[in-house]
């Protein structure tokens, strides 16, 4: 076993997850047989392999972009709107479970 | 008019010659729609009111004898995971459930501006997490050829409207296989464009080194021009290429005599259906007839890919996902007492069986202790996958193999089994990992009348060719379509 119960629940916590005995017990038995699967990647010897994080990186060379190589085509003016006009407050705050007009509103952080 | 087979080329004709109004296709369209999808389920939402004005834009436009554009008052499928402003957008999620996104994605606003009629958006599996629909929220999409089975997934629902004619054409997703695996299960065209060709703006991330737009059609041709109008550079996409775009339909017609078509042994390996290696075969023997030249390449990390991707993608999607917090847009659980309760039991409410596994092997291969042996070692091999077509294609133009192992299989089949269901991306999370192009397009039957795919693959930003093969299989196989 690669991974514990306790473990599932570590990770729960850090990926804010309110999870049923049920769904623990699953993920465990899931995970455990996936990472046992996973196992593979470690036949190979990756030491003259660089991380790939991008594809792009390898292609999208624009020479005319400021910023030169690699990513160059990332680049653009620092302007205020962008290239979009921002969202009003209204449209922002549409979609919101609660809000105050103003401001979306969460139950409180601080406890007293 | 006879929607059946209904191609781009053909509805386009129809309306320029005023034999139809763009409104009396789109109706025609909602009457199949009305009439089929309760038992495919392929559509979650349908947008009549915008797509009744757009109508009415383009027979305007017919009716003044004005020039219409590209796509003027052709119907087409959405996939639920691109913003639409104004229509309920949820990826399949009940964390969406109500969302209505205030701005459009760059490739639906790129196809509204084209002329198209936009019918409403399609059901798929949940964060574009599954390979079989059946992770939708909502309810599952059935196969149109049988609706026992399933239609593949992510993108199951443009699949299954595609292949039953209620629409006619749709745009998907593709991750690992989203759009290609659910075109092969339904018998369509699906096309994967090189990662960048496809601006994704508006797109809801699932995992975005992966994450690519492209469209699912009847025919190749249909694909080369869905693709003109979505392709290019955005600048709301910094991941967009600023690489041009060529006429990809004009392109089709060049003759495919004397290209190099790379075959490898590693996507005819264990596992593969006989019926579909045969049906693969036999189309490879149909392109060498055609002139082509069939080269053996090999992909020698082609098993390594599954378990590469599963651990990228799930890192990726652990942070896009982090976003749905209760707060802004997502579902809020009711009666909350805290910030942190009320952030996991929204998450908890709102995400299925499947986006949670997912979300937990990626923070797990993310967190202290384990970045290095998964997340860092996975990122290591994908270098090595991408080596792979790197050498392969030095000597070929195209490199052709099943679009998956076997054709479409029942509902429940393999849902209770995440690692089978993975496996069934076998042969499309490659081209995911290694940001080439790849097109589906059908190549014959099982004996049970299932459609069989073949997937052909390309250069980076090399489209054209895939497209061209794909045209020329496909005159040469069901000529008149």
């Amino acid at each position: 076993m690669k991974v514990t119960e306790k473990e599932v629940n570590y990770v729960a916590d850090l990926a804010n997850l309110e999870l049923s005995a049920e769904e623990r017990s699953g993920l465990l038995r899931d995970l455990n047989s996936i990472l046992d699967y996973i196992e593979m990647l470690n036949e190979l010897d990756t030491s003259n392999a660089e991380p790939m994080a991008q594809v792009s990186v390898n292609y999208n060379t624009s020479k005319s972009n400021n910023g030169g190589d690699k990513v160059g085509y990332v680049m653009r003016e620092d302007i205020v709107e962008g290239l979009r006009k921002s969202l009003s407050q209204e449209a922002a705050l549409e979609n919101g479970p609660d809000t105050d007009g103003a401001f979306f509103r969460v139950p409180k952080v601080i406890e007293r | 008019m006879n929607l059946a087979g209904l191609t781009i080329n053909a509805a386009r004709s129809a309306i320029r010659e005023r034999k139809i109004t763009a409104l009396s296709l789109l109706e025609e369209h909602y009457a199949t729609i009305q009439a089929k999808d309760g038992e495919i389920g392929a559509y979650l939402t349908l947008s009549k009111e915008r797509a009744l004005e757009q109508a009415d834009r383009i027979d305007r436009m017919a009716a003044e004898g004005k020039a219409l554009p590209p796509l003027g008052g052709l119907p087409i499928a959405i996939k639920d995971v691109m913003s639409t402003r104004g229509v309920r957008t949820t990826a399949g999620s009940k964390s969406l459930e109500k969302y209505i996104p205030p701005y459009d994605c760059t490739a639906v606003a790129r196809m509204e501006a084209a002329g198209a009629i936009i019918l409403g958006k399609t059901n798929c599996d949940e964060f574009a997490m599954g390979s079989s629909n059946e992770n939708s929220a909502f309810h599952p999409v059935r196969n149109p050829r049988d609706l026992s089975r399933v239609p593949g997934g992510s993108s199951g629902g443009s699949a299954a409207a595609v292949a039953a004619d209620m629409a006619v054409a749709a745009l998907g997703s593709d991750t690992g296989g989203s759009i290609r695996q659910p075109a092969s299960f339904c018998g369509i065209v699906g096309l994967m464009p090189t990662y960048g060709r496809v601006s994704r703006y508006g797109l809801i991330a699932f995992a975005s080194s992966l994450d690519h737009i492209g469209p699912l059609t009847k025919t190749a041709k249909d694909a080369a021009t869905v693709l003109q109008t979505i392709a290019g550079r955005d600048p709301m996409d910094s991941t967009s290429a600023d690489v041009p775009v060529p006429d990809y339909v004009a392109e089709l017609e060049k003759p495919i005599r004397g290209l190099k078509l790379g075959v490898a042994q590693e996507y005819f390996a264990e596992g593969l259906v006989p019926e579909v290696r045969q049906a693969v075969e036999s189309a490879i023997d149909k392109l060498k007839s055609l002139g082509c030249e069939i080269v053996p390449v090999t992909l020698p990390h082609t098993r390594y890919a599954i378990p590469t991707y599963y651990l990228i993608a799930t890192a990726e999607a652990s942070s896009n996902l982090a976003r749905y917090d209760g707060v802004r847009y997502s579902r809020r659980a009711a009666g909350v007492k805290s910030l942190s309760e009320m952030y996991r039991r929204s998450r908890e409410e709102g995400f299925g069986r499947e986006v949670k596994r997912r979300i937990m092997l990626g923070t797990y291969a993310l967190s202290a202790g384990y970045y290095d042996a998964y997340y860092l070692k996975a990122q290591k091999v994908r270098t090595l996958l991408a080596r792979d077509f790197e050498q392969a294609f030095s000597r070929v133009d195209a490199i052709i193999t099943p679009t998956s192992p076997t054709a479409a299989f029942r509902l429940g089949e393999k849902s209770d089994d995440p690692l089978a269901m993975y496996l069934a991306d076998i042969y499309t999370v490659t081209a995911d990992l290694a940001g080439i192009p790849g097109i589906s397009i059908p190549c014959g039957n099982t004996q049970e009348n299932l459609p069989i795919g073949l997937q052909i693959l390309g250069k980076h930003f090399d489209e054209s060719t895939i497209l061209r093969v794909a045209h020329a299989y496909e005159q040469e196989t069901h000529a008149g379509l």
